[in-house]
């Protein structure tokens, strides 16, 4: 165990883990921020998805220590009031079924448009390849973003 | 206006009483009404005329609608309250909806119906609305001195017109309370429904895109430990020995144990399917911490012998289920099913002599399709919170039947039902799989022993390589045709491990003179379960692939086709026992022919037609192919619905999109296949998930407009994807898919 200083969420917190502790569980089960999903542990699924310095990260493969000094953002920091432009577009196209792979959807979707502000429909597909939705959910997820990129 | 009972067999379905801070509560019965189906209602076990709803009406006049149902995707904590608030007449915005708090005295029961729940509760929410307006209107009568008749309501108002008198419904819901429930009430006319039939939003839409804490995963308690198990590496396999003499002193590591999921001699009930009976326990302080000693556990496994297990299965039958001993392995699967389709089929239906008309064909088209085991895979893998102590067990997370897991766990804990009480979650998806609850009964035999509260979760190798999957089936159909090119017999035979797939008295039955079904099993120690949209989710495929064979065979139009079929079943069904109504049937082919210009061709796009019945609902999907180079893309999925009157069209809509999705996702990769016992896959990494890329970029959904009351969603539109899919890949191809999954390793798309 050791002491690793981390910044969530605009908020610095320091946490008493293991080095190798993925963010992913740092998260989940040390700072209760549980809207960062675990759907596989091993990088393919995307339901972990956090910010890494604004970049899509998943956080399952993220240790503690390789997050030190560095700004994370969770789905909870995403927006004060649940009003980014991107959690909006998915209220408006209501996207969400069971709901779970939603918050890593959320997160890959707003660091693409961050990153690329007007994506192409091929340029989103490449983005968002990684989340899984296993109830089917992806005719929406493409149409929330493009609602979210015209706001932007 | 119809009248309707608010009792039956002097049960009574609904409770008054005032609210505490004033105003009025009705408890009601979610699911339960004399009305749909008496059929449905005298299997039904009696608990569920338990009252386990309610309504409140506080004095401010907000509604708040407590739905027992847990949300698994399927809308329905949005829309069916939806029902009750539009009885009630009151405005969408003033209503709450709310998960009921749990087995507290009352509210004892909470059941997820899937496709089942809109159909059983359409008439007991409406009662519901009905009862407390029409109590409501007795409320205001009483006090304004006028006749109940003259009062009227509108957006949550009583109005006496000729006083001009009006009061909010908050203003006499105390008085209202006071009131006997009214022995019958009156419903609305479908025609002056505001809120049914207009799409409303997902009331958990912002805590889900905000990230709270809806999920049993989510659960959190002080003091709480982590649990995981480790279960057999094969099927076939049993515990021989641990070695965790390591893993004991690893950092947060509190105990490792064995223990027995199931009791030999309990009597099994139909959902205790259960893939391992004894499995290791690790627990500790932190998931990380638990997943680290998992890696590091030394566990030895042997082969056990066959044996048989009682189960009681749903309908009150009783089954004796034979598990036979070894280690299998998918190519055995497949020479098994073979040879049994070939030795021992049994007869389920007939009609007219079909070896006749076989013997007399002037041609004859055979053709066999198979489908693989398949993983639910929903994205929240099982996990449940448990907290035994001497007394009692308080349990909590995603669960679909609490109801039937509440004895196994009261007989395997020696807690009496009263004194557990089982609390559902939102789920990660459930598809099935969550009916089958063995993680539950895991976590409360960890907590027991840990004399702590425990949480305990699967990995997402536990979740995959833990049994309960879609069986696997294969089906032949023969089809004989006479010189004339008219079908003259059809025979299927259909069977799988451990389950047949078989609906001998849907279409094509009741359609063809002479008709053959036959039916076979072949045992398994491979556990399986439901799986969104049971046997229908691989029969469709089959008897839709093998229909567009036949149709153009005989060189018509796939659609005009199964038109002519159903045009026969219509006006001169052969047999009696025919499932489905034809008219519905053709209704939504021709609806989907018109809305996807079917007939209209353009070169470059490549069509299937598929339509089937299942759920009591009938749909028909037209999904259309591009080859990008030699890649097919799907363009488009046109749906054609008919699920009686549609509560809410948006979320009705997406239920179809995200099992059109799912369809071709698991029709082109799903599978999971066996090697000596062990799932060959236990990971996305290996598991294939369709992405976004591979999925069709517009998918549109139409729904028949009638007045027939409603009927399941989630389900229904999963079926037939699987027969579109092939009969557009065979148009852009050249080649068909008789086997299941259909691309994978050779073939991309997207
Ligand atoms: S849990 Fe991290 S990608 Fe699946
Ligand atoms: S909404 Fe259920 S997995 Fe995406």
């Amino acid at each position: 165990m050791a002491l690793f200083n981390l910044t969530i969420n605009g908020k610095k917190q320091q946490v008493d883990v293991g080095p190798s502790t993925p963010m992913l569980w740092v998260l989940r089960d040390h700072l209760n921020l549980v809207g960062t999903k675990y759907g596989c542990g091993i990088a393919a699924c995307g339901a972990c998805t956090i910010h890494l310095e604004g970049t899509a990260t998943r956080s399952c493969q993220l240790p503690v220590s390789a997050a030190e000094g560095k700004n994370i953002t969770s789905i909870e920091g995403l927006s004060e009031n649940g009003d980014h432009p991107v959690q909006q577009a998915w209220l408006e196209h209501d996207v969400p079924q069971c709901g779970y792979c939603q918050a890593g959807q959320i997160m890959s979707a707003s660091a693409l448009l961050e990153a690329n502000p007007n994506p192409s429909d091929a340029e989103i597909e490449n983005a968002m390849d990684g989340n899984i939705c296993r109830c089917g959910t992806y005719t929406r997820i493409k149409a929330a973003i493009k609602t979210a990129a015209q706001v932007k | 206006m119809r009248l309707i009972k608010t009792s039956c067999n002097r049960r009574s379905f609904l409770k008054a009483s005032a609210l505490s801070g004033g105003g009025l509560m009705l408890g009601f019965s979610w699911l339960t009404s004399c009305q749909p189906a008496t059929q449905d209602a005298l299997s039904m076990p009696e608990a569920w005329f338990d009252i386990n709803a309610y309504l409140k009406i506080g004095d401010n006049g907000i509604v708040t609608i407590m739905s027992p149902n847990p949300e698994g995707g399927q809308n329905i904590k949005t829309s069916m309250p939806m029902i009750v608030a539009e009885e009630l007449d009151i405005d969408w915005k003033d209503v709450l909806v709310e998960q009921a708090p749990l087995n507290t005295e009352l509210y004892t029961r909470q059941f997820i119906g899937g496709s089942q729940a809109i159909r059983r509760g359409w008439e007991s929410l409406r009662m519901a609305g009905a009862t407390a307006r029409k109590m409501l209107r007795q409320a205001a009568a009483q006090t304004w001195q006028v006749p109940v008749e003259d009062i009227i309501t509108e957006g949550g108002i009583l109005h006496h017109k000729p006083s001009g008198k009006s009061a909010h419904y908050g203003e006499m819901a105390a008085a209202a309370a006071g009131l006997p429930v009214p022995e019958e009430v009156e419903l609305k006319d479908i025609d002056d429904f505001k809120i049914i039939g207009t799409s409303r939003k997902n009331v958990d839409g912002k805590k889900i895109v905000t990230g709270q804490p809806l999920f049993g995963i989510d659960t959190y308690q002080e003091g709480m430990l982590t649990a995981m198990i480790v279960h057999p590496a094969a099927f076939g396999m049993k515990l021989k020995s641990v070695d965790d003499a390591g893993v004991r002193s690893m950092p947060g590591i509190r105990d490792v144990f064995t223990l027995k999921v199931l009791n030999e001699e309990y009597e099994r009930q139909h959902f205790d399917t259960c893939a391992f009976l004894q499995v290791v326990a690790i627990v500790g302080d932190s998931t990380w911490e638990v997943m680290n000693a998992k890696k590091a556990i030394d566990i030895q496994w042997e082969p056990f012998t066959a044996y048989t297990e009682e189960r009681t299965h749903y309908s009150g039958t009783k089954q004796t289920l034979i598990i036979p001993a070894g280690l299998e392995t998918t190519s055995e699967h497949l020479a098994l099913m073979a040879e049994t389709a070939a030795e021992s089929p049994q007869e389920v239906r007939r009609d007219g002599n079909p070896e006749a008309a076989f013997r007399n064909a002037s041609r004859v088209i055979e053709r066999t399709y198979t489908a693989p085991f398949l993983a639910h895979n929903c994205m929240e893998p099982m996990n449940f919170f448990a907290h035994v102590t001497a007394e009692k067990a308080t349990l909590k997370g995603p669960l679909q039947k609490a109801e039937l897991t509440e004895q196994t766990l009261s007989a395997r804990l020696g807690i009496p039902v009263e004194n557990i009480d089982i609390q559902m979650t939102r789920l990660g998806g459930g598809y099935g799989r969550r009916s089958y609850a063995n993680w539950l009964i895991e976590a409360a035999l960890i907590s027991q022993k840990m004399n702590a509260p425990v949480k305990l979760v699967y990995t997402r190798e536990d979740d995959m390589t833990g049994g309960i999957y879609r069986p696997m089936y294969q089906a032949t159909y023969r089809a004989a045709l006479d010189a004339d090119n008219n079908l003259t017999a059809i025979h299927i035979n259909a069977g799988g491990i451990p389950e047949s797939p078989l609906y001998a008295n849907r279409f094509p039955a009741g359609a063809v003179e002479n008709y053959l079904a036959e039916s076979w099993t072949v045992n398994t120690n491979i556990t399986i379960g439901s799986f969104r949209a049971p046997r229908s989710n691989f029969i469709a495929g089959a008897e839709q692939s093998f229909l567009d064979e036949v149709a153009e065979a005989v060189v018509k139009d796939p659609i005009a086709f199964r038109l002519e079929l159903l045009e026969r079943a219509r006006t001169n069904p052969v047999g009696e026992d025919n499932d489905y109504d034809a008219t519905r049937l053709s209704g939504v082919l021709e609806l989907v022919r018109e809305k996807s210009a079917w007939g209209q061709e353009q070169s470059n796009l490549h069509r299937g037609v598929a339509a089937y019945f299942c759920h009591n609902s009938y749909v028909a999907q037209v999904l259309d192919l591009v080859l990008e180079g030699d890649q097919p893309v799907v363009q488009k999925v046109t749906n054609a619905v008919d699920c009686g009157i549609v509560i809410n069209p948006d979320a009705a809509a997406n239920l179809a999109e995200g099992a059109v999705v799912d369809g071709i996702g698991n029709a082109l990769f799903g599978e999971m296949t066996f090697k000596e016992g062990i799932p060959e896959k236990n990971n996305f990494h290996t598991y294939r998930m369709i992405r976004m890329s591979e999925a069709p970029k517009e998918i549109d959904v139409h729904f028949v407009q009638n007045e027939i009351d409603p009927t399941g969603m989630g389900e229904p539109t999963f079926p037939p994807v699987f027969g579109a899919l092939a009969n557009a890949l065979y148009k852009a191809t050249g080649a068909r898919h008789y086997s299941q999954p259909f691309l994978g390793k050779e073939l991309n798309l997207g």
